[in-house]
């Protein structure tokens, strides 16, 4: 379902993605794990649409996001790692733009809208603006809007950041159900190794732009001797910290946040 | 046809929800008015050019126009920096209908904040000609309002962040609006200065409402709609494809 091949993306001379190769079939669960700054982002970029690779091939179903965009767009769906919502909209809004931007019918929309959002216990503040959501609230409508459309492939970067443990239980769930009743590829990202144990079906280990490792968790620990995942993971990665560069976006954010205090 | 609507209607929903922005940006207009309208009228009536008041506020009238549509367009901006350019960015959605959506909304909202200020512009002593004439004063105020989303989109799609946005203000809307003819008569002005009046789209819009508003036209009401229906054209392609291009 999705093919990637001696993928690199450089940014200058930096190489946030440096040769990176993997397979992932269809109705798959595939994590991709991976320090700060290792090209986790980067890569689900290229992957759908946002980035134009430097060199090396994509093919999502069979489809080069470079030259077929639109017919790759509609067939994933996507939870960014970073706020993507409009803040001076309401949460119904926001799911209700979302719906018609992936032409959801309306009734299937208006029944999904309310499923997703008692799910995610936002039902209640469905008509509250977003900017008034406290950090955790507009992280879970950012799931909820996610899973309004039964995308082909789904991909998850970072979504369980800032959860608590039920609303994180409750995405987990609804992912392996998606994936076990309408066949959906999963495509993740998380900093929870716990996380990727307990729904991936695959794991690739990401660092410094380059695959260290690749393969079901029991296989990552018996190549590394560990007995859990984390220890698999930070035995392939080491164990310095990253700092992942602020951009120009975050920088912004800074600014914001400063002004409205 | 419904993505370009609900994104015309994100874009009202976010003007008629910014109540104080809204107000505040009135405040420049009301500033012109008064302070050009009245406190240059006598020099203007002695000149035997008539009432400026008259004169200025269809003026008055695009220059809100105008900013209001070129700042919608850099609200691209924004929504890149907050993360939601990404969510539409990503839809399986021709982008064409994204930038429609977004161009038309921005140009619906300048219209009303262009509507906000000709009520002013009525409290205050402005007399249009003919009642009759509004609908082709609003038709203006479209074309002016189409014109420069489309610019502010285009902008917008090729700036990386806010740090630009300056130098497009000083630069770029400051000198469309200084240079239109919105405070001054275009006749017997000096070469260069009637070189830059004629390059500047604005200056078409203004004498529209100009014309519409109180009968003095300057070019004709077939060329100013043809000179701002095909610089329109222009910045739509041009803002299409730069917004085809965006990457995050």
């Amino acid at each position: 379902m999705i093919r990637v091949e001696s993928l690199v993306k450089k940014f200058g001379d930096l190489s946030a993605v440096d040769g990176v190769s993997f397979d992932v079939g269809a109705g798959e669960i595939f994590a991709f794990l991976g320090p700060n700054g290792a090209g986790k982002t980067t890569t689900i970029q290229m992957l759908t649409t946002l980035l134009v690779p430097t060199s090396g091939t994509i093919a999502i179903d069979g489809l080069d996001p470079r030259t077929r965009a639109h017919e790759v767009r509609r067939r994933f769906g996507i939870v960014f790692q970073d706020p993507s919502l409009d803040s001076e909209l309401t949460a119904y809004e926001n799911m209700e733009l979302h719906g018609v931007l992936y032409h959801v019918p309306r009734r299937i929309r208006t029944e999904r809208i309310e499923r997703l959002l008692t799910l995610f216990e936002l039902w209640d503040r469905r008509k509250t603006l977003v900017k008034q959501f406290s950090g955790g609230m507009k992280r879970r409508l950012e799931i909820a809007r996610g899973l309004l459309h039964t995308p082909k492939i789904l991909f998850l970067d970072e979504p369980t950041l800032g959860l608590d443990p039920q609303s994180r239980n409750q995405l987990w769930t609804h992912v392996k159900h998606l994936n076990e009743t309408e066949g959906v590829t999963v495509f993740l990202t998380t900093h929870y190794m716990d996380e990727a144990d307990r729904v991936a079906h695959r794991i690739a280990i990401i660092d410094h732009g380059r695959l260290v490792a690749q393969g079901t968790a029991q296989q990552l620990k018996q190549q590394t001797n560990t007995d859990s995942l984390e220890h698999a993971f930070l035995a392939l990665t080491g164990s310095t910290i990253r700092d992942e560069r602020a951009d120009a976006a975050d920088q912004m954010r800074q600014v914001v946040r400063m002004w409205r205090r | 046809m419904s993505v370009i609507y609900i994104l015309w209607l994100r874009e009202l929903k976010r003007y008629s929800r910014s109540r104080a922005q809204v107000f505040a940006s009135l405040g420049s207009p009301v500033l012109y008015l008064i302070a050009f309208g009245f406190g240059l009228g006598p020099v203007f009536q002695r000149a035997g050019q008539g009432s400026y008041l008259q004169f200025v506020a269809p003026g008055v009238i695009g220059m809100s126009v105008l900013f209001a549509s070129i700042f919608s367009g850099i609200g691209l901006l924004w929504d890149r920096q907050f993360g939601f350019l990404k969510e539409t960015l990503v839809a399986p959605v021709p982008r064409l209908h994204i930038m429609i959506g977004r161009t038309l909304g921005g140009a619906t909202v300048s219209m009303l904040q262009g509507s906000l200020v000709l009520i002013l512009c009525l409290i205050a002593g402005f007399r249009p000609a003919h009642i009759t004439d509004i609908p082709l004063a609003v038709m203006f105020m479209a074309l002016i309002a189409i014109v420069f989303a489309a610019l502010g989109t285009a902008i917008g799609s090729t700036l990386q962040n806010m740090q630009g946005f300056q130098l497009i203000m000083n630069f770029l809307v400051m000198p469309i609006f200084m240079l239109s003819g919105a405070l001054f008569p275009l006749a017997n002005l000096p070469v260069g200065l009637t070189v830059a009046t004629r390059v500047d789209p604005l200056t078409y819009g203004i004498d529209g409402l100009r014309g519409a508003f109180i009968g003095l036209w300057y070019f004709s009401l077939p060329a100013d709609v043809l000179v701002l229906g095909g610089v329109a054209s222009v910045f739509l392609v041009l803002g299409a494809r730069a917004f085809s291009r965006i990457q995050i």
